[in-house]
């Protein structure tokens, strides 16, 4: 019998660690060159895509409006420099158009009044009656006339019972129900240095506090006064392959009295007029106000809120998500290579070299993920930012939908990790049925057909907005460029970038779809032979 | 770590196939032991089992008695090619080494010590997928040897490879061996394990068939029969049946002789003065031996289709 002295090698024994695999694993992917190009062409058609988009949208004569219609805010498109939209304080641009009565207010102060009538009417022919549910009537304490300043008010509103609103976003619901004159509505806002309190009552005598804001560096001297906002009715029709909107300007009329106040008013006497030099055209009836005998009659249209975007919102229709319009092809380009990084093992052998030198199963897909999904991350970085950058660049002189930076950020690196997290599942997908055009056809129905079918000719809406609630679609939601207000009606459809979840949460979604397909992953490649 | 392979009673099927049916054998440092057997014997999904890539039914394998899975440095251990043709085509030969080095903890400076040993210098930075199989062979080869383990596995090395690749690869097979690393290196051909193995486990079927030196095997299937070489060819066979030993005539010039030892045929032909040129034991070769013990084993052994000879016939 042979008695060998066993081999001894002088090799010190490297460490056994995740470091290792995932050197391995980034090795492994940098060093074929298809993959690596795979990768640059997704930047490139992302970018590239929404270049065009971005050229395609823009103003070539860089002089003349391309909203055809409608009443455009104020501002807006004025010259070749760039739109540029109110801003609120809060940096998200608004609409602030109504008819004012107003004095005005120094130091702390209130002002009371009683609301006993809010009619409607549509102009043109007929000019019949329309009460839109937002129309907006009461007192408001606003910092100056110039449109996006700082503000709160107290209303009652066509259809939504009695709200206090403040600095255009800020709702808080007050008093249910239809003002009349058998059911009025007491208002009343207080001044306290930067802090303003809105209350409300049905009777003047039990009053009930609806709301304390701050708003931030308010002037010793504000206007205060009666307002109304009456903004646009729009009707929605929606039918498979298509829908149709109807939008018509209205103007609303309220009638206050009972006005009292306390503190400092100076003006002997109450001022009526636009501010944002807004007012509709045509119909019956004028806007204006008319003070008799206490009480007083205020007519206007307009209204104070955010800008929404989209066909019909008051907006404008580009946003920077148009931009991004790209991110189908990058995410199908990134989907085929990080199918390829897991298919190809399977196709040639070489997962069992991979397995052999990384007996965890586990942890090497782990590494795979890391990898694929850190090169995928950066990928999406670069091509989101190359698409906004670039986009905004090519279609200078257009009016744009202006983000705050913080949207702006969210809706780059949310595409980003979108796109990072799109390629760990597909992955794991490819782990799961080990067959590359499979692996690509599954991501491609669950990941980009749902977006796709939600623009025109596609499906209807109901179904579209079930589709990017549960599938990993539902992450395209990162890219929604404005938030969807409540208390703004509008067309709120995903092809208008209104997406049914929220970022996040649409983000979440595609996490568990990724989760959940990770762990059968694991379950599979530990329990099969390799 | 000691350096060896112990398998025992491996069983698997794959659906109604029978692959291992309780596979046993073992693999000991400083020599190389050729496993050997039909295709369809169970080498390679025994050697994907030590290698904890198949998961078997029943039965043990152990690397230097741990479970392959349990290692922590399996590279370090075991040295393994199983499949020449694993490879990324678009993946230089270089790059492939370096990944299988950075997984565990080696450097760029042990990819080239390896590729020097496998001397594939010149074509180291070459797209693998424009390899020749022999190309093939040398690249796995040094990705086993990377980890510079103790127990090497190697799952038909010599298939693809030139007449001076085999010779190559026989050396080296050695000189691993006599480092005292344990060899372990399959083979559906005999004859290329003739001058290389020191030990067999013959298997068909999913089991062991024989597991013996070669020196035993080679000395069974030899039957102490001693080959004759004489220009008389008929007075020999008449003397030498006389004498008592069966003797069969296998060349104009030669007859094999069975039943007597060299010495006394020696002394038979002399006293019966005929000439003879040369006595000597009889050595099997190997591919005899191999043939003599997987004779029942070999699950497709060619049998020309009746219809096929009777066509060529009438043409």
């Amino acid at each position: 019998m042979t008695t060998a002295t066993p081999y001894r090698s002088p090799l010190r024994a490297g460490r056994d660690g995740f470091g290792q695999l995932l050197h391995a694993e980034w090795t492994k992917f940098r060093t074929v060159r298809g993959w690596v190009i795979g990768m640059i062409v997704a930047i490139l058609v992302t970018a590239g895509l929404g270049l065009l988009a971005a050229k395609a949208s823009a103003n070539p004569s860089c002089t003349t409006q391309t909203s055809s219609g409608q009443q455009g805010p104020v501002q807006h498109g004025a010259a070749c420099g760039g739109p540029t939209f109110p801003l609120g304080p809060n940096g998200v641009p608004v609409k602030d158009e109504f008819y004012f009565v107003r004095q005005p207010l120094v130091g702390n102060g209130s002002i009371t009044v009683r609301v006993t009538a809010l009619t409607g009417t549509a102009p043109g022919p007929g000019g019949q009656f329309v009460l839109p549910p937002w129309s907006k009537a009461g007192i408001i304490i606003k910092d100056g006339t110039s449109q996006g300043s700082a503000y709160a008010a107290m209303m009652a509103t066509g259809g939504n019972g009695v709200r206090m609103q403040w600095n255009y976003t800020g709702d808080t619901a007050g008093l249910p129900g239809v003002v009349s004159a058998a059911s009025p509505r007491f208002l009343r806002l207080s001044r306290d240095g930067d802090t303003i309190t809105g209350y409300d009552s049905a009777d003047g005598a039990h009053w009930t506090r609806v709301g304390t804001v701050a708003l931030a560096g308010l002037q010793s001297t504000v206007q205060a006064g009666l307002f109304v906002a009456s903004p646009n009715y729009t009707v929605y029709s929606a039918s498979l392959g298509s829908g149709s909107e109807s939008s018509s300007g209205t103007r609303s009329t309220a009638v206050f009295d009972d006005v009292s106040r306390t503190g400092t008013w100076p003006a002997s006497a109450w001022t009526g007029g636009y501010v944002g030099g807004g007012g509709l055209e045509g119909g019956p009836g004028n806007d204006g106000y008319h003070q008799a005998a206490g009480q007083f009659t205020v007519t206007g249209s307009g209204d104070i809120a955010p800008l929404i975007t989209g066909a019909l919102g008051d907006g404008p229709n580009i946003t920077i998500r148009d931009y991004l319009i790209g991110t189908f092809a990058g995410l199908i380009a990134v989907a085929v290579v990080a199918t390829m990084f897991m298919t190809s093992e399977y196709r040639r052998g070489l997962i069992r070299t991979t397995l052999a030198a990384s007996p965890h199963r586990g942890r090497v897909l782990a590494a795979k993920a890391i990898v694929i999904g850190s090169a995928a991350f950066v990928v999406g970085l670069a091509a989101a930012a190359g698409a906004v950058i670039g986009g905004k660049e090519v279609a200078r002189g257009t009016p744009v939908f202006p983000e705050p930076w913080p949207t702006e950020l969210r809706i780059i690196v949310g595409t980003a990790a979108l796109v990072a997290v799109a390629a760990v599942l597909t992955l794991a997908v490819a782990t799961i049925v080990r067959r590359s055009a499979t692996a690509i056809l599954i991501v491609i129905v669950i990941l980009v057909i749902p977006d796709v079918l939600s623009f025109p000719p596609g499906l209807p809406t109901g179904v579209t907005d079930w589709l990017l609630r549960v599938t990993p679609a539902a992450a395209l939601a990162l890219q929604q460029p404005a938030p969807q207000y409540h208390q703004v009606q509008a067309n709120y459809i995903p092809s208008s970038g209104y997406y049914p979840l929220g970022p996040w949460t649409g983000f979440a979604v595609l996490c568990a779809w990724t989760v959940l397909a990770l762990a059968a992953a694991v379950y599979l490649l530990r329990r099969r032979d390799a | 770590m000691e350096a060896r392979i112990d398998v025992a009673g491996l069983r698997k099927r794959f659906g109604p196939k029978r692959a291992l049916d309780g596979m046993t054998f073992s693999v000991l440092p400083g020599r190389v032991t050729g496993f050997v057997g039909p295709n369809g014997a169970g080498k390679s999904t025994t050697m994907r089992v030590i290698l904890g890539l198949d998961a078997a039914d029943e039965g043990t394998a152990l690397v230097g008695g741990q479970p392959y899975r349990t290692l922590r440095h399996p590279l370090n251990q075991v040295g393994a090619l199983l499949d020449a043709a694993a490879l990324q085509p678009g993946r230089s030969a270089r790059n492939h080494l370096l990944w299988l080095a950075h997984s565990q903890g080696l450097g760029r400076q042990r990819v080239d010590e390896v590729v020097a040993q496998a001397g594939l210098e010149s074509a180291i930075r070459r797209r693998a997928g424009g390899f020749s199989l022999g190309m093939r062979q040398r690249l796995g080869i040094a990705a086993a040897l990377l980890g510079d383990p103790p127990v090497l596995m190697m799952d038909e090395p010599f298939n693809g490879m030139d007449p001076e690749g085999i010779v190559w690869m026989r050396g080296f097979l050695r000189a691993l061996a006599t480092e005292g690393r344990a060899v372990f290196v399959s083979s559906h051909l005999m004859s290329e394990l003739q001058d290389t193995a020191d030990h067999l486990v013959v298997v068909g079927r999913g089991q062991v068939i024989a597991d013996a030196a070669v020196r035993e095997l080679i000395a069974a299937a030899s039957d102490d029969r001693v080959e004759l070489r004489t220009t008389a060819r008929a007075a020999a066979l008449t003397v030498l049946v006389q004498a008592g030993a069966e003797v069969a005539a296998t060349a104009p010039d030669v007859l094999t002789v069975k039943g007597l030892p060299p010495e006394r045929i020696v002394t038979a032909l002399t006293a019966h003065h005929v000439p003879f040129g040369e006595v000597s034991a009889h050595r099997a070769t190997l591919e005899e031996a191999y043939m003599e013990f997987t004779r029942d084993a070999v699950e497709f052994r060619a049998v020309p289709a009746a219809g096929e000879v009777a066509g060529g016939a009438a043409q």
